[in-house]
């Protein structure tokens, strides 16, 4: 049962970073690519058009981790106190960046909120990164210093940065070089997915050279991904160790090298949705991937007197879980028929739909 | 440890009465826009449409700010209240993920359908997206009033030798004794302000002599509306409401109604005083003897205990808080009345348009009806302390172990200053939205 309702909280996760990735990456794209006003204009309608219905996989993830893992939810919303919090001020940003673009004509007021969206976005798409990769690396359970314990066992705090900046310190922060590459890479996947959701969705005077921006970024996120892969063993001892011991898990990092290896043919595509396809490997895998390594274990801890948080020292009760079952049914179904019906009605390129007004 | 519980309740406290502002307008907008849609659809005139799709735009804008201060809210739980979530998240984790995953989703997806799809759905089904839209708005407060409910009288549950509660009965949360007066009476205060809300505009329209057709339309429906509901939020859904704090939480009861001391025959009840917290006793009061024993009860000379029966630790830490609360909630309430029923009988002689003085000041009691449902919320949550459980878990167990009050702090300037920000991004937009009226003339 804690097994299913991993994957479950997984699965919405990884569709609420796929859903709200291409906003994010959008908001990327706007902030360094978009020039014309027409173009920011559309850029900033594929986006604010679907943000809010995409947030509701956000909130959906929020609720069923706090109601099957209470205990992993209580202990990691409060150790990384400040950077949640930060995120749900970002989260703030670009949601009024995109709501109020189009309330006014004049320029500066346009130009502020573009700002505001696009900032927002690229700090929101570098801080779930680094969120990821506190995740992989662990934390200091317990607070311990010099072998004795702050807290209970399944408690921490991390401050946002150690003063030696490394994942290998006893007392790691938040911010560390491991976590930052980690970072960038969610930055520059989510602008790939982003530049791709501008090029299926509009017909933006850049979609061609966004073309070639992907390129360029996808070299830059191979050479991440290589370097990342031969420091992650260091990091996380035993975090590749699952994979030999279930190939079948092989399968994420394949979903993801697929879609790493086929954006480099970004150019030869026949369809935009073919590219947009590659980049939503690339989350999917680099998210399934990362926490597969992990399984059953959800929070590494960094010294030896705790032990991790698991799904099962952290899930709630069996009935709980069971009886939750029933109406998650009910509601993913409801939530897949939704999606369904969003997708056709809003299908089509952003420039040439009519809202009636 | 003194401080860091303080800030984590100010900030607490502080967030939810700002994301409160919005959702309590929107689930009782969302009634009004489908009963102006449904009219339009029996009678085929053309501005009670108009008003549907008016009153969705301000519905959009004050949605938007309900989502974005209401994320903060499910994260806060994990943030500041870790220890509570860890202990409880077993049983309100339950209510909370479900409104996470059915009201939120419903709202979010057919409110962009009602505003993006008249034309595409025809006017059936752009009537039921717009029911649609109120049934999320209304769930979303029936589980949010479920989880309120569990902490306010628990049930259902069983405490483990580590001190975690288990759910032990799903549908005992939602049979709560607790739950249903609560849920009508929050939902009709909901009413009471999207009705004040409703008619404030049509008296803005009307003064200023411009889209007057609209304000008429306006005014007639938020002050019936408002009568309607203003009347039923106080009987009979606010007396139950009241009975049932009497039985359940004896010690709020007397706080929040200011007894200090029990009376041997029948209690008064009061009217006006000041909570005079060194002497124990209220200062400048008026009272009316034996009504409270009456209205709570039925017997005129019933005992109702007072603060002088509970030791200090069961009684609510903030006592003249409570009780100023609660005043002003029910002497809102009273006001209110009064002014929906003066409108409705000039209404029915038909003088309200021209009654300026009362035009004027229906359009300048906005603010009033949030008021009262804010200060409605303090009683209920103020008469809860010292818990967070009552009865069971105290407040000050249940914050997060890790977090020092000075990163409470910081974040609670945070949002103050964020929260101004959109406060006046949200006024500027609203007001815009209201100048243009239902059909902007284009110059």
């Amino acid at each position: 049962m804690e097994t299913f309702w991993f994957i479950a909280i997984a699965t919405v996760l990884a569709i609420f970073f796929i859903l709200d990735g291409y906003d994010f990456g959008a908001g990327i794209i706007h902030l360094f690519f978009a020039e014309t006003e027409k173009d920011k204009e559309v850029i900033t309608k594929s986006a604010g058009l679907f943000w809010d219905s995409n947030e509701v996989w956000l909130v959906a993830a929020g609720g069923m981790l706090f109601m099957a893992f209470p205990t992993f939810y209580a202990s990691v919303f409060s150790g990384f106190y400040l950077p949640l919090i930060i995120v749900l001020w970002l989260i703030i940003f670009r949601a009024i960046g995109l709501e109020l673009r189009g309330q006014f004509k004049f320029q500066m007021w346009k130009d502020i909120w573009d700002k505001s969206f696009g900032v927002s976005s690229l700090l929101l798409a570098l801080f779930f990164g680094i969120a990821l990769g506190n995740i992989v690396r662990g934390v200091n359970l317990g607070g311990v210093e010099n072998g004795v314990s702050t807290y209970e066992g399944h408690y921490f705090f991390l401050p946002l940065w150690d003063s030696s900046f490394s994942p290998l310190s006893k007392t790691p922060g938040i911010i560390d070089w491991f976590t930052i590459i980690i970072g960038l890479i969610a930055v520059v996947t989510l602008a790939i997915h982003g530049a791709n959701w501008i090029i299926l969705k509009t017909n933006s005077s850049i979609n061609s050279k966004l073309k070639i921006i992907i390129f360029r970024l996808n070299i830059a996120l191979a050479v991440l991904t290589v370097f990342s892969l031969t420091v992650w063993n260091t990091v996380n001892p035993n975090s590749f160790d699952n994979f030999g011991h279930k190939p079948y898990l092989l399968l994420f990092p394949i979903i993801y090298l697929t879609g790493l290896i086929g954006l480099f043919f970004i150019k030869k595509l026949k369809k935009d949705i073919h590219g947009f396809v590659l980049s939503t490997l690339l989350i999917l895998g680099g998210i399934t991937s990362s926490l597969a390594s992990l399984f059953p274990v959800i929070l590494p801890s960094v010294n030896t007197t705790h032990e991790p948080l698991t799904i099962y020292n952290t899930s709630a009760s069996e009935y709980g879980l069971s009886v939750a079952l029933n109406w998650a049914l009910i509601g993913f179904v409801l939530l897949g028929v939704y999606f369904i019906v969003q997708k056709r009605l809003m299908a089509g390129k952003i420039d040439n739909m009519d809202y009636g007004h | 440890m003194e401080d860091m519980i303080f800030y984590d309740r100010l900030q607490f406290a502080f967030t939810i009465t700002f994301h409160y502002i919005f959702p309590q307008l929107t689930m009782g907008l969302s009634l009004m826009i489908v009963y102006f849609k449904w009219k339009y659809l029996r009678n085929k005139i053309e501005k009670y449409n108009d008003a549907a799709k008016f009153f969705m735009k301000i519905f959009a804008i004050n949605f938007t700010m309900g989502v974005v201060t209401g994320i903060p809210m499910e994260f806060q739980f994990g943030t500041n209240w870790a220890k509570f979530s860890e202990l409880t998240g077993g049983i309100i984790g339950q209510t909370l993920a479900m409104e996470g995953m059915f009201s939120f989703f419903l709202e979010s997806s057919f409110l962009a359908l009602f505003i993006f799809g008249e034309k595409l759905m025809g006017q059936k089904l752009h009537l039921l997206t717009g029911f649609l839209v109120f049934l999320g708005s209304w769930a979303s407060g029936w589980f949010i009033l479920a989880t309120n409910a569990w902490m306010q009288h628990p049930v259902g549950y069983e405490i483990l030798d580590n001190g975690k509660y288990v759910l032990e009965n799903f549908s005992a949360l939602f049979t709560n004794p607790w739950l249903l007066p609560a849920f009508l009476h929050n939902q009709l205060a909901s009413v009471v302000t999207s009705s004040f809300v409703v008619a404030s505009i049509g008296a803005f329209y009307v003064l200023r002599n411009k889209q007057t057709e609209y304000g008429q339309l306006f005014l007639k429906t938020g002050v019936i509306f408002g009568l309607i509901s203003s009347i039923l939020v106080a009987f009979p859904t606010g007396d139950w409401n009241a009975k049932n704090v009497a039985k359940f939480q004896p010690a709020s009861f007397a706080a929040m109604e200011g007894i200090f001391e029990t009376e041997n025959a029948g209690a008064e009840i009061v009217l006006v005083g000041q909570p005079n917290m060194i002497e124990k006793k209220l200062d400048n009061k008026i009272a009316v003897p034996n009504i409270l024993s009456f209205l709570t009860y039925q017997e005129w000379d019933r005992q109702i205990p007072g603060m002088d029966q509970f030791k200090k630790e069961e009684l609510p830490d903030n006592i003249p808080a409570l009780y100023y609360s609660y005043h002003i909630m029910v002497g809102l309430g009273t006001i209110f009345m009064a002014l929906m029923a003066l409108s409705a009988f000039l209404l029915w002689r038909k003088k309200l348009y021209q009654a300026r003085p009362l035009l004027w000041a229906i359009m300048f009691l906005v603010p009033f009806p949030y008021i009262a449902n804010l200060t409605g919320w303090y009683t209920a949550e103020l008469g809860r302390q010292p818990y967070l459980v009552y009865g069971l878990l105290r407040t000050a167990e249940g914050v997060s172990p890790t977090v020092s009050s000075g990163n409470t702090l910081f974040t609670l300037l945070g949002f103050v200053a964020l929260y101004m920000l959109l406060g006046l991004l949200f006024l500027v937009l609203v007001g815009k939205t209201i100048n243009e009226g239902p059909k902007p003339q284009i110059h």
